[in-house]
């Protein structure tokens, strides 16, 4: 009995110790710094000060500021909507594809992961800069319509103007809404898989056609995961940093390229910690309002 | 002249559910395979058969949930096509049930009608009487989780039955429920069907289900249906090995006809041997072919052991008899089951009633015993 309580005892301590150890040395030390720096000031080209001034975080309420993290906020929510309205056919209809397709669709969604970000955003900017291939398709598209006109006997188009895809915010929304529609797609596949069919089976047979069936009883079964859906696609869009910086333009940076700057160029590292601290208490903030929507909300989808 | 009398004979009851040569295919897989099927209203029918005869597709394309490959479905004489479940005259309650978790009671009853534009206020009343119905009244503001098994049955059926459908179709109903709740809602289910007249249709892999509720079954095998009939037709006059042995339990016994008298026919068994089956009426199947005997083992009897064969009722002398020691008892409670070892090896079962509280142990285990059985107990086959 002894042996066996020591033995579990030490069971205990061998598995908690390492990731306790993983996580406080490559992370809660490191945040802590941050997080100190962030009351700190610059003192000459590489020393900070500890002062305990809050002098950043009032600095970071600066208009100027306020309006990137604004800005922010809207680009991310607004690819978190397009997202989760792109996304949600096509997690329905992975749903429902037979057993075999199902894991080659899954499969199309998850293959971008694999690729490197940065290779997936030189690839669209491949496809949206003016010599691209949208506006190659378009052009034909309209010399085609144009041949189509002076054909019918009516005046020609006129030049293709090429469109200006990139390097605006059209261009990082476009960039937020492909990095990160598997974020959305995943967690709602998971939800409308857990689905039992026959819920919707039953709807129909009472009479409900397909679109009341979808609004009445597939997305409030499915709210659990559309919350967790978009809490994941909007947290990592609020931080996005490489797609507005190589897509965007001069006036689409979004908070993580300004605390980029300070950091890097404006060497002011206790700017930029305050303005790291801030962004992750937006994100604390999402996911708290997340637990506060599905709470007593853990319904049994399968189907009672 | 007979063809017409026979013609306006059928006719008389128009069937509420025709299928017509009805075939489903999966790919490469044949689901149902040619099935021709009517189903008069009022009655209580089973579709009845182990897993993958086809028994479920069947249903489903009654509900609509599955377009046939081939021929028709007819619902009250139209024919259904490809129109989808929300239009079709007929509703179900699921294998789970599918009580929508999401929402109370009175509002899953309410579902079909509100959906149909029924006013609130219809709408309450009659979810009420729906409750009613199935005992649930006092149930209405309850959610789904809240619930035992048996009451969110209870709800799916009021679910269903509060849209006046002209089928009710059942898929397994009583499969997902306890044994002693399953008994109780046979009858329920049964009382439930007559005080409301809708035809009701039942798909079950349970023959004691089919057999104690249903006023027709069909039995299906390999998408097919094997049998059609009332449960004792099933029960009595199997035609085939497949529903004699899927109906029931049965000592099957392969043989040859000996003799076909309009009177009398003589069947040798190996296993029986040198004992034959006597029958006091003709059989089916020519001389000398092979031909299979099943006999119920509650139709068959124990004799205590002796030289001479016991005497058998309308047979004559060592017929219908054979000898053998008991290996194993059942105690079932109601009934026992023998399981008697005949000198080749075979096992035959006998049932008997447990009729006395004390003459339990009037054989034993190892004790040698002569089986008998009446000329109109055995059932002779051919397939």
């Amino acid at each position: 009995m002894l042996n066996r309580d020591g033995q579990s005892r030490s069971t205990f301590w061998a598995t908690v110790l390492p990731p306790t150890l993983w996580v406080a040395v490559f992370f809660l030390v490191p945040l802590g710094i941050v997080w100190l720096y962030s009351f700190g000031q610059n003192e000459g080209l590489t020393g900070i000060s500890l002062t305990g001034t809050f002098a950043n975080y009032v600095r970071a309420f600066d208009p100027l500021y306020l309006q990137i993290f604004a800005k922010s906020i809207f680009v991310a929510g607004l690819t978190t909507l397009l997202c989760l309205i792109i996304g949600f056919p096509v997690a329905l209809a992975i749903v429902f594809a037979d057993e075999k397709s199902r894991t080659w669709l899954l499969m199309l969604v998850m293959l971008p992961f694999w690729t490197n970000l940065l290779i997936r955003t030189y690839a669209l900017i491949a496809v949206l800069r003016t010599e691209g291939f949208a506006n190659f398709t378009l052009e034909w598209l309209w010399n085609n319509a144009s041949g189509v006109m002076t054909f019918a006997g009516l005046a020609p188009l006129g030049d293709f103007q090429p469109l200006q895809l990139l390097y605006n915010n059209f261009a990082v929304v476009v960039g937020l809404v492909y990095v990160h529609l598997p974020f959305m797609v995943l967690p709602l596949y998971a939800a409308l898989d857990r689905l039992d069919k026959s819920l919707m089976e039953a709807s129909l047979d009472l009479g409900a056609g397909h679109l009341r069936t979808l609004f009445s009883i597939v997305v409030p079964l499915a709210m659990p995961g559309i919350v967790s859906g978009v809490i994941i696609t909007f947290v990592p869009a609020l931080g996005a940093y490489l797609t507005p910086d190589l897509l965007g333009g001069p006036d689409s940076q979004m908070i993580a390229n300004v605390i980029e700057r300070q950091f890097k160029r404006a060497n002011d590292w206790p700017f930029g910690a305050a303005l790291s601290f801030l962004l992750m208490y937006a994100t604390f903030i999402a996911i708290a309002m997340r637990s506060y929507l599905t709470r007593g909300k853990a319904v049994d989808a399968h189907g009672i | 002249m007979d063809v017409m009398s026979e013609k306006s004979a059928k006719s008389l009851v128009k069937p509420i559910i025709s299928f017509r040569n009805v075939v489903k295919k999966f790919g490469s897989m044949v689901a149902v395979d040619n099935v021709s099927l009517d189903i008069e209203p009022g009655e209580f029918f089973a579709l009845l058969g182990p897993s993958g005869c086809g028994k479920t597709t069947l249903l489903r394309m009654l509900a609509g949930f599955e377009v046939p490959t081939d021929g028709q479905v007819l619902i009250d004489g139209q024919d259904m096509g490809a129109t989808s479940p929300n239009q079709r005259p007929v509703n179900m309650v699921f294998q789970s049930y599918a009580v929508f978790p999401h929402m109370t009671v009175a509002k899953n009853v309410g579902y079909g009608l509100k959906i149909d534009g029924v006013p609130a206020q219809d709408i309450e009343t009659r979810v009420q009487e729906a409750l009613e119905l199935v005992q649930l009244g006092h149930l209405a503001g309850r959610m789904p989780d809240q619930l035992s098994g048996g009451q969110r049955q209870r709800v799916a059926l009021a679910r269903a039955l509060i849209k006046k459908p002209k089928v009710l179709l059942l898929d397994e109903p009583l499969s997902a429920l306890d044994a002693k709740l399953r008994e109780a809602m046979r009858f329920e289910l049964s009382q439930l069907q007559q005080k409301v007249g809708i035809t009701f249709i039942m798909v079950t892999h349970d023959q004691d289900e089919a057999l104690a509720i249903a006023s027709r079954i069909a039995v299906m095998h390999k998408g097919g249906i094997s049998q059609l009939g009332t449960p004792s037709d099933l029960y009595e006059f199997p035609a085939s090995r497949f529903v004699a042995d899927f109906i029931g339990s049965v000592n099957m016994f392969e043989g040859t006809l000996l003799k076909d008298e309009p009177d009398e026919a003589l069947i040798g068994c190996p296993e029986l041997a040198p004992h034959a089956i006597h029958l006091p009426h003709s059989a089916p199947g020519n001389v000398n072919a092979p031909v299979w005997v099943a006999i119920r083992p509650e139709k068959m009897n124990l004799h205590k052991n002796s030289d001479e064969p016991p005497p058998v009722r309308d047979c004559p002398a060592a017929h219908n008899v054979c000898k053998g020691v008991i290996k194993e008892i059942s105690y079932l409670g109601d009934t026992s089951i023998f399981h008697v070892q005949l000198a080749n090896g075979r096992l035959v079962r006998v049932s008997r009633p447990n009729r006395s509280r004390y003459d339990q142990d009037n054989y034993g285990w190892g004790e040698t015993v002569w089986v008998s059985w009446s000329g109109s107990s055995p059932v002779v086959l051919l397939s």
